[in-house]
């Protein structure tokens, strides 16, 4: 969760659900400020969606035309919360209805229709119309944390979404169908991008803890 | 038979104003809902509304005339068939539409604190170089001084908030600036405190200096998670990568007769939290400095204003680029029996007690605190060594309060210098009451301060 790269222009990584969304309104107020065309991407789940700060920077966004993205990924769960069990309206493209903003429903699962609809958000924002909204329609897979253990839903409920909306098994199927690559080239890639998250993931766990003399390190800058 | 028109009270603050035009002359037939006249307070100029029918008398306040006090009759209302100059008994009329309720004696005594003299008093300070000229100065404007040379300074700095652009500011405070700088720099935001706080914060991430101006601190609490979670924290948590130069600012603690939702001392829960710096400035040049410091500082500053002391003038340094450094407090008196350590407007009171305390044979050097994190321990620890007695005075509630600490601070480290225990005057422990009188009680006195320093000298 608390991962940033300022370096990748990747700014958190943010705790509290729901704060990033002012947060990522101000990197977006900050582009248009200095008059460069970047657009920012703020990324929240269905159950940040119901956060007030949420509808005010969506109301501030549209006021001042901020070149910002919504991305909703609605995986139907907040933590053991159901979407229609917490939300009025389920259709999440539509939060932006009463600010202005148009938006959009996507199947987050399929590869092609999310960079499509990525395109046409983008070039909608880049054309100086302001934000708009992305509901990406997905799953999880896994419990939300490490001490969840998703009695929320059945199993049946899980592996039918694994064995037919898996959005890299079906990109896979479609490539094959379409001759773009072959079942040995695909297993190749799954091992290399395997590796690629070990070592990763080896990196974090081998990594020493801090330096006790990093307890005060930047609380303040000087 | 006539009854007068009374100056009228424009803001719970207000004590006098300028009586810039009348609308109406004398003879003039007006309705409820007339203008009668333009008045000028230190915030604006506001159109003041006829409440009753009938003719007007006598105009007694000529326009143009500057320093009327409060509920001072200004004209004199003739009912129907009455002859000007006809001498029945006056009955006020209902003092004042814009703010009804509010009159001038329950605000001076709810404020409960007369500025203190503006001399010599408040301008030393080791900062300033030899043969420093002064020009005389509100809070107010200094702090617009601040915003503007920062901003003249630094085209990465704005202000965002509510009614600081076209409305010049709730208090006042941002006057000119939309006019010098543009709607894109001054930006008057939705009431949304939550949103544009976050907002002013990824702002701030992205590589600009906001100025986020709450009207008043109280409605920060709405905001709250981000200043805390999102501003205070994200240096650390991003192991450097991320810093956050803003400043959050605007009026705190009590104003008067505004009720409890809107008198609050937030100095103790803002410089409980590492991560930000907390700025509580009293004299008009330390708000100046302390300002421009904040502006330039890489991290999120709290600075705290008080509206009270918005229109209190105090000598200001000429000096082209005058700028303070934020953590140290400053010894605005000498003296040797007693240490006041106070911050905000509660220096003022310390200034006066010690003033009667003089008049008794007792001499208290006061300090102001001026920044609250990083608290300047060591000068009220050099003061303490030298009085070897300390009464902390503040406006805020006493439990957790930055009275606590700096008598804690004071207790752990200068022990052995003690001759008292270490005191506190502070406000009640009490939601702030509407009432005049309860108002007046739940705020710290002058009068508690000298017997605060009687209990500490043993001389009650």
């Amino acid at each position: 969760m608390h991962m940033f790269s300022v370096e990748k222009k990747f700014y958190g990584g943010h705790g509290i659900v729901g704060a990033q969304v002012p947060l990522g309104t101000g990197l977006a107020f900050a582009t248009k400020y200095r008059g460069d065309s970047s657009v920012t991407l703020a990324y929240l789940g269905d159950g940040a969606a119901n956060q007030g700060q949420v509808f005010e920077s969506f109301n501030m966004a549209e006021l001042w035309k901020l070149p910002v993205i919504y991305v909703i990924e609605n995986n139907e769960y907040a933590m053991g919360t159901s979407v229609a069990r917490s939300s009025a309206v389920t259709d999440f493209s539509k939060r932006g209805a009463s600010f202005g903003i148009p938006g959009a429903q996507v199947d987050g699962m399929d590869v092609e229709a999310v960079q499509k609809a990525g395109q046409e958000a983008m070039t909608y924002t880049r054309g100086g119309k302001g934000p708009f909204i992305l509901e990406m329609k997905t799953y999880r897979y896994r419990g939300h944390s490490m001490s969840d253990p998703a009695k929320y839903r059945s199993r049946e409920e899980v592996s039918g979404v694994r064995d037919k909306r898996d959005p890299i098994e079906q990109f896979g199927k479609k490539l094959i169908e379409r001759g773009v690559a072959d079942a040995d080239t695909l297993k190749q890639l799954d091992a290399e991008i395997k590796a690629i998250v070990v070592a990763a993931a080896e990196f974090a766990t081998q990594s020493p803890e801090p330096d006790v003399s990093e307890l005060y390190t930047d609380v303040y800058s000087s | 038979m006539s009854t007068e028109i009374r100056m009228p009270a424009l803001s719970p603050t207000m004590e006098e104003g300028k009586l810039s035009k009348w609308l109406v002359k004398e003879g003039d037939v007006v309705k409820s809902g007339d203008i009668l006249a333009e008045i000028e307070t230190d915030k604006a100029t506001m159109e003041f509304e006829a409440v009753d029918e009938g003719r007007i008398g006598q105009i007694l306040v000529p326009a143009g005339t500057d320093g009327v006090k409060v509920n001072s009759p200004i004209a004199t209302l003739l009912s129907e068939g009455e002859a000007p100059g006809d001498a029945s008994i006056h009955q006020p009329s209902e003092a004042d539409p814009a703010a009804p309720g509010v009159a001038a004696e329950n605000r001076q005594s709810a404020a409960g604190q007369e500025p203190p003299a503006t001399g010599a008093e408040g301008v030393a300070d080791p900062e300033f170089p030899d043969g420093t000229e002064f020009v005389q100065q509100t809070v107010r404007d200094a702090l617009r001084d601040a915003m503007a040379e920062e901003m003249r300074r630094d085209e990465l700095v704005f202000l965002m908030g509510e009614e600081v652009a076209q409305y010049q500011g709730a208090y006042k405070v941002s006057q000119g600036l939309l006019e010098e700088f543009g709607e894109r720099r001054v930006i008057d935001t939705p009431i949304t405190e939550h949103g544009f706080a976050g907002l002013g914060i990824g702002a701030a991430f992205g590589g600009l200096k906001p100025i986020v101006e709450f009207m008043t601190w109280n409605f920060a609490m709405q905001a709250m998670d981000q200043i805390i979670n999102s501003a205070a924290k994200t240096r650390y948590m991003s192991g450097g990568q991320m810093s956050c130069p803003i400043v959050f600012r605007g009026p705190n603690g009590a104003a008067a007769r505004v009720a409890a939702q809107h008198s609050q001392d937030y100095s103790a829960w803002y410089a409980a939290v590492p991560g930000v710096k907390v700025i509580a400035p009293y004299f008009a040049a330390d708000a100046k400095g302390l300002l421009k410091a904040a502006i330039r500082d890489p991290n999120p500053v709290i600075f705290l204003e008080n509206e009270i002391v918005y229109g209190r003038s105090f000598p200001v340094p000429k000096l082209d680029d005058f700028v303070l450094p934020i953590g140290k407090a400053r010894v605005v008196k000498p003296g040797n029996d007693v240490t006041l350590v106070s911050y905000s407007i509660a220096v003022g009171l310390c200034l006066e007690a010690a003033e009667r305390l003089t008049e008794e044979g007792l001499s208290a050097e006061v300090i102001d605190l001026r920044t609250l994190r990083p608290l300047d321990l060591a000068t009220v620890l050099d003061s303490v060594k030298k009085t070897n007695r300390v009464v902390t005075v503040e406006q805020a509630w006493p439990v957790c309060s930055i009275g606590s600490e700096v008598c804690a601070q004071v207790a752990l480290q200068a022990f052995d210098w003690l001759d008292a225990p270490p005191t506190k005057v502070s406000g009640k422990d009490v939601p702030m009451p509407y009432a005049a009188n309860l108002e007046r009680l739940a705020l710290p006195t002058v009068e508690d301060i000298i017997a605060a320093v009687k209990a500490v000298t043993y001389k009650d």
